[in-house]
């Protein structure tokens, strides 16, 4: 018997560059700028504290919300950092990664046909699970406006359909950011037209010029934020899958409703190490900062010398080219590099529209400085040949 | 300045390009940086960390060796480690606090000269109350850097 998987399921679309992740993973001896984590291991400390609550036995269910002290431990650091207040009881919900957070979040908040705006390009997950959850995912293309929401993009896009607007920044894959200022000004229209804000600040910590902001933090806006973080990027923690939610009470009930009987609890040892992470991981953090700060204006020098245009990468560790110049599609630059070059770059059609996103790469610099050194000259002589 | 330090410590092979573009900084003022500093002796020196134990006749026995010493009237301790630091045997040398006082490593070709050095050189210095010596077994780390297979990331070629 051929077993028929769900409409729903069968209706994800496959991601159109399938074929080149398969043939990138299946190389050897590649240098790899596609690669959206960091080339770090996990800091001593944190590893240390997993491995400790391992030795002590801590190898149970935790409560559903996560362990109450990392909980509390979230709610001093937000406050310490961003003057943030959040009830560690009612207001914080530990998940499995920062995935789980806004799975979860799209899910509690959205009924059928509910509309989701995304400003794309964007990471790859928002739009497949507010498809999931039955609501409406609708691209904000962002590509002639520096790659950031305006108010008047968002004010064209509302309709009395929407509910929610994603945020994420620093992003995936252009590494822009949001000042103080243009938080405020999509403040406004949030308010205005009582949308709720899902933001994804995974990489808040990457910020390289200026401090980061919470969208929580704008004046009026905690009540209608659902901020979420996670430990993957700024911590090097990917594998331990521990992020964290953030909001009005009755959404983060509703959040622990749906989590208490879809993932139960995070791993117990994964947040005793993020609670080590918060305590005690910021040297860590910060050195791993510098480094990717290095990188990037390395980057930076090197991608404008040969002529590549992209915007400014406050955060994050992406940058997203525009490969226009060359004659090729992004798909062909990519294609064409990993063959002759041995170099793999992310195509931009990953990131949303095919037709917005044809002529543009994502280039990571999550790889050490030889390495990366040496993939940028390869790139260089590429672009000599083409 | 410090930044340039900082990178140099880690990676002496980065050119004075590589350091501007890291910094945002131009190349003749990165070069003039590091010649000033080779020039008041901040860097005294650029050399490969070599990992002995990956190839045959390059691996001296070395041993730390506590020294207990008498400081010189004033002198300090000063005279009584140079006595000692000149050996091209000392390959380093610290005054620490605490049950001793002067902490060497000194290398030799086997343990016999090492265990020479001390008998004949070292212990009978005027100034020199006692020794103690640690052979080296297994080198771990030195200076931040691990030595033997590093721990890598494992990640996949390619992730969104
Ligand atoms: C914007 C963004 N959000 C979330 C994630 C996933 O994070 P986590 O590992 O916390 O689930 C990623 C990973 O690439 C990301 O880029």
């Amino acid at each position: 018997m051929k077993i028929n998987v769900s409409k729903k399921s069968a209706s994800i679309t496959p991601s159109g560059i399938r074929e080149f992740f398969d043939l990138v993973l299946g190389m050897e001896d590649i240098i790899s700028l596609g690669i959206g984590e960091p080339d770090f291991v996990t800091p001593w400390n944190i590893c240390e504290a997993g491995i400790y609550a391992l030795e002590k036995g801590y190898t149970s269910y935790t409560s559903n919300q996560g362990l109450l002290s990392f909980r509390k431990t979230i709610a001093q650091y937000l406050k310490k950092k961003y003057n943030l207040g959040y009830h560690p009881e009612k207001e914080i919900l530990i998940t499995v990664g920062t995935s789980e957070a806004y799975d979860l979040a799209i899910r509690a908040l959205i009924n059928p046909s509910d509309e989701v705006l995304i400003p794309e390009p964007s990471y790859v997950s928002y739009y497949s699970v507010t498809q999931l959850a039955g609501g409406k995912p609708k691209y904000l293309s962002t590509h002639e406006t520096g790659f950031k929401v305006t108010p008047k993009m968002l004010q064209e896009a509302i309709s009395n359909k929407t509910k929610i607007l994603l945020l994420n920044y620093p992003s995936n894959p252009t590494g822009i950011t949001y000042t103080v200022n243009e938080l405020k000004n999509i403040a406004k229209i949030v308010k205005a037209n009582n949308l709720i804000v899902i933001s994804d600040e995974i990489y808040g910590d990457l910020t390289y010029d200026f401090q980061h902001t919470p969208f929580a933090s704008i004046s009026g806006m905690q009540s209608h934020t659902v901020y979420i973080n996670g430990f993957s990027k700024a911590y090097a923690m990917t594998g331990w899958r521990v992020g964290y939610a953030c909001g009005p009470e009755n959404v983060i009930d509703a959040m622990n409703r749906i989590h208490q009987y879809t993932m139960l609890c995070a791993p117990i040892m994964s947040q005793m190490a993020a609670q080590e992470a918060l305590i005690n991981g910021d040297n860590a953090c910060l050195e791993m900062k510098k480094e990717y700060k290095r990188r990037r204006e390395y980057v930076i020098s090197r991608l404008g010398e040969m002529g590549f245009t992209f915007p400014y990468p406050a955060g994050a560790f992406y940058i997203f080219a525009s490969v226009k110049n060359t004659g090729l599609t992004g798909k062909e630059f990519s294609c064409r590099l990993l063959k002759e070059k041995k170099v793999a770059v992310v195509p931009g059609v990953a990131f949303g529209t095919e037709f917005k996103n044809k002529y543009y790469i994502r280039v990571c610099y999550t790889t050490e400085f030889e390495k990366l050194k040496k993939a940028l000259n390869k790139i260089e002589q590429f672009l000599k040949e083409l | 300045m410090k930044e340039i330090l900082e990178l140099l410590r880690k990676n002496a092979k980065l050119t004075a390009k590589d350091i501007a573009k890291s910094l945002k900084k131009n190349v003749s003022s990165v070069e003039g940086t590091i010649a000033k500093l080779e020039k008041k002796g901040v860097i005294l020196g650029y050399k490969a960390i070599i990992d002995e134990n990956k190839i045959k006749d390059f691996n001296p026995v070395r041993a730390i060796i506590e020294v207990q010493v008498a400081p010189k009237r004033n002198l300090g301790f000063d005279y009584i480690a140079k006595r000692i630091y000149k050996f091209p045997e000392v390959r380093t040398c610290y005054l620490v606090s605490g049950a001793y006082e002067l902490q060497l490593v000194v290398e030799g070709k086997d343990i016999h000269r090492v265990a020479e050095f001390v008998a004949e050189k070292l212990a009978p210095l005027e100034g020199v109350k006692g020794t103690v010596t640690h052979f080296f077994l297994k080198k771990y780390k030195e200076d931040g850097v691990i030595f033997g297979k590093k721990d890598e990331n494992h990640r996949m070629n390619i992730s969104l």
